[in-house]
């Protein structure tokens, strides 16, 4: 492909501070190919794509654009090399229509009078070409995530972006949605567009992409044809040393926690939750799966203690749901795990002791006639930290600053320490890379031993697949009959996750 | 350039910011004292003379900082939950309006520290009502309290204007708009002898160091925070947010409608519509300089009550207006709103 290298980035190396986020880095780029680069959070994928596109200065190497050498530091050079970057969080202006935002930044401040005409007409010949079809005149703020995500590769093939660079373009993304980007992907790459994706879930970099270039701590671990490996070796390559998902044993369930009868929940804004039969046990965990936006939130919300039921009959622990509040569900012994751990799970810029005991401030062990007891505090911040492996910092490091995986960790950690009876976990696995999704089922598990029961809400069917001893599709705010451990399988997943459950009772 | 976030702001920094602040704003306001022709050095030194040069200008700079260090907490407090109170200096003159309308007379004829104490405690209820509206508005139909306690400023000054030029008018002031005096037993103690420093710098500093304990300390402190600092997160943790707030809002506006009723029963003595030259706004800019920590909020007010002193000292001898005060306090906002980002913030080249 030496001939016909459209894009090379070579040696480059970038240092913060005391930490070298990119080490000697060499990728070779070929037209019409679609190149994945494949890594863990924090092995500098993020970072080498925001130098190629000017975001950040290396301290050394260099980048070659069709031959030429590309000044760095300067978006606006990599711009008119032909790079366009699509961002994991999306960077539109919701106020905008979608043909106002694909302009942005294209017109001179000083012209009398934007030229929306040719815009328009341009727009649309690119929607056609590669199959991106939205509605020019739409307001961002009305569209879907995957919708914003086809203005953003628009707006940079506006820009007449010859190489694409898309950054974790399915994190947001149900996975119909993600099927759908990589055809189109694939259609750019024959069309002779060049893409480079980054992710870190196998099955996508081998179903998109034509070569993986696998990233660790920084350095360039490897590169394969995806023809010529497999998930397995992948797997081992990215995090360096085997891991192993944890999968369940059969347990003996215990008493009930939860029953659920034809209950309504009302959501304004969201997917409400329609008649929802459930139950759960000590000691099990009931899978419910789902593509993302079919009413997970909503139910979620109601085992947490966030929204209340309109109709129907739901016993947590014996009391009635209709009368617990996030306080008091904390307090009875109800572990929650939020599904946006970022914004719902902690305070970033708070202490990770105040965040440990946050939801627990009636308990008299942490705050006594209105007074927060800070050694009691920052001793139970201690104690998750030594048993649930948390690393990146001390109590008093301020939250933000961990990663995924261990600020996940001290989610799981404030609600598994007290052993608690039941454990709501709302996509607890989303957005982390391999070594910590195996922590997370590990302790999920180890809890399930320990007699919790475990709602596991999942758009992962890999994850209910090896967790769940029971699972029920959500699909439209409407929960399916439950099928047994014995009976799931992809396929049977698949079905239900699609509506289709007819008969389903009968099989099992 | 390009700005990269800082993993981390180092304690020293944040220190350091306000100092920077401060020394910019002073030396962009000295380019100003130049163009109106008097030596800069010289102004400096007599504004400093004018704030600490001898007993009078130290007492009187801690006179002027007292109200100062109260609106100053009552902006700290509330910005810290992301209550953004502009409304101290209405709640400031709600304060001393209601005040002067109790404490005229003493029919229960209540012993001075009663009194005193009673007084504050109308003056900070007035002030806290003020507030709650607001933020109950907020709360229950999104009405942006940016705009409410703003706007409810000019109807509090307006109001105040109606008082004293009607219902509360002093009949024995030659006409002149101005509120019934409070009774004398009511007036706060002189702490230094021959001046007008009273015991309200005391209360002040008291409360500042109670404001402190209870940010630090309570779980009313640290629900406030997580409230302001991200409601989705205090939601799910089970914090009361509305409940929350609403007491927020009772201490915020509390201190401010307390710096009211300390003014006019330690310095004036009755109201007018000049009680306060902008204590309210200014305790937003002594707030910000003192990077919300109560603490700081006194060594603020001090420096900003320093400089309009001063710079009514240096007015008097060279030609150069005291409102360079006015520009001094409002640029070290500025400048400070600048400091903060980079203390979040690095340069690279």
């Amino acid at each position: 492909m030496s001939g016909d290298s459209i894009l090379r980035l070579d040696g480059i190396t970038k240092r913060f501070g005391a930490i070298t986020a990119n080490e000697d880095v060499s990728i070779d780029l070929a037209r019409g190919e679609v190149l994945a680069l494949l890594g863990e959070n924090g092995a500098g994928k993020t970072t080498l794509m925001n130098i190629l596109f000017g975001h950040y200065m290396p301290d050394e190497g260099s980048v070659t654009v069709d031959g030429r050498a590309l000044r760095l530091g300067v978006p606006r050079d990599a711009i008119a090399a032909g790079v366009g970057m699509v961002h994991q969080h999306f960077t539109l202006a919701p106020n905008l229509t979608v043909l106002e935002n694909v302009m942005t930044g294209t017109e001179s401040l000083l012209a009398p009078r934007s030229a929306k005409g040719r815009a328009r007409q341009r727009l649309a010949a690119l929607a056609e070409r590669f199959g991106l079809a939205v509605d020019p005149d739409a307001h961002v703020s009305a569209l879907s995530v995957g919708q914003q995500q086809r203005v953003e590769i628009l707006k940079a093939l506006y820009n007449d972006a010859r190489i694409l660079i898309l950054d974790e373009p399915t994190a947001v993304l149900t996975r119909p949605e993600a099927e759908r980007l990589f055809e189109t992907l694939r259609d750019m790459a024959r069309q002779g567009l060049s893409i480079i994706f980054i992710s870190h879930k196998l099955h996508e970099v081998m179903a998109g992409a034509d070569r993986v270039v696998v990233l660790r701590a920084g350095r360039v671990t490897a590169e394969r044809r995806t023809g010529a490996t497999t998930q397995a070796e992948l797997a081992e390559l990215m995090v360096g040393r085997r891991v192993e998902r944890p999968v369940r044993q059969p347990t003996q369930p215990g008493p009930l926690v939860i029953e659920a009868r034809g209950v309504d929940v009302p959501m304004p804004g969201g997917t409400p939750l329609r008649g929802a039969d459930f139950t759960l046990r000590g000691s099990e965990i009931l899978g419910i799966i789902g593509v993302s936006g079919n009413g997970q939130t909503t139910l979620a919300h109601l085992l947490s203690g966030l929204a209340t039921p309109s109709a129907g009959q739901i016993r947590i622990l014996g009391q009635d749901a209709r009368g617990l509040t996030a306080r008091t569900m904390a307090a009875m012994g109800v572990g929650r795990i939020p599904e946006d751990r970022n914004t719902e799970g902690a305070v970033g810029s708070f202490p990770i002791w105040q965040n440990a005991v946050l939801e627990r401030l009636s308990d008299p062990r942490f705050a006594r006639l209105g007074i927060v007891r800070r050694g009691a505090a920052r001793r139970f911040a201690s104690d998750i930290a030594a048993r649930f492996d948390l690393r990146g910092g001390g109590p008093d490091t301020e939250t933000r600053q961990l990663s995924g995986g261990n600020m996940q960790k001290l989610i799981l950690g404030r609600n598994l320490v007290d052993a608690p009876r039941v454990l709501v976990a709302a996509q607890p696995t989303r957005g982390l890379d391999e070594g910590a999704i195996a922590a997370v089922h590990a302790e999920l598990l180890a809890a399930a031993r320990g007699g919790t029961g475990v709602v596991l809400i999942s758009e992962d069917l890999d994850e209910v697949i090896a967790l769940a001893d029971r699972a029920q599709a959500i699909v439209n705010g409407r929960l399916s009959p439950p099928v047994d451990a014995a009976h799931l399988d992809a396929r049977r997943l698949g079905l239900m996750m699609a509506g289709v459950w007819e008969g389903l009772a009968d099989a099992v | 350039m390009r700005f990269e976030r800082r993993a981390r702001t180092s304690p020293l920094l944040g220190l350091a910011a306000p100092l920077v602040a401060v020394a910019v704003a002073l030396t962009i306001a000295g380019g100003l004292i130049a163009l109106s022709g008097a030596p800069v050095l010289e102004a400096y030194a007599r504004i400093a003379a004018g704030a600490f040069g001898s007993r009078l200008a130290i007492t009187e700079t801690l006179t002027r900082a007292t109200p100062l260090i109260l609106t100053g907490l009552a902006a700290a407090v509330a910005f810290r939950a992301q209550v953004w109170n502009i409304g101290a200096e209405g709640q400031l003159y709600a304060g001393a309006l209601a005040v002067a309308a109790l404490g005229a007379a003493n029919p229960l004829g209540l012993p001075p520290a009663a009194l005193i104490a009673a007084l504050m405690l109308s003056g900070a209820l007035a002030g806290m009502m003020l507030l709650v509206i607001p933020v109950v508005l907020r709360l229950r139909f999104g009405v942006d309290e940016v705009v409410t306690t703003l706007l409810g400023n000019f109807i509090v000054l307006l109001f105040v204007s109606l008082a004293v030029e009607g219902f509360l008018k002093d009949p024995l002031a030659f006409g002149w708009p101005q509120s019934v005096p409070v009774v004398e037993e009511a007036a706060l103690p002189r702490i230094v002898e021959r001046s007008r420093l009273h015991l309200g710098l005391a209360i002040a500093c008291a409360l500042a160091g109670l404001v402190f304990l209870i940010g630090r300390h309570t779980v009313f402190g640290m629900q406030s925070r997580a409230a302001g600092l991200n409601p989705a997160a205090a939601r799910f943790a089970g914090v009361p947010i509305p409940g929350t707030l609403i007491r927020v809002a009772c201490l915020s506006g509390g201190l401010a409608g307390l710096a009211g009723a300390v003014e006019v029963l330690g310095v004036k003595g009755y109201v007018t519509t000049d009680l306060s030259p902008g204590f309210g706004y200014s305790g937003i800019v002594v707030a910000m300089l003192a990077g919300l920590n109560p603490l700081g909020v006194v060594l603020a007010a001090v420096f900003v009550a320093a400089m309009f002193v001063g710079a009514d000292g240096m007015s008097r001898t060279l030609d150069v207006p005291s409102f360079i005060a006015d520009v001094t306090v409002a640029l070290s906002l500025l400048t400070m709103l600048v400091a903060l980002f980079f203390t979040a913030y690095r340069v690279r080249r």
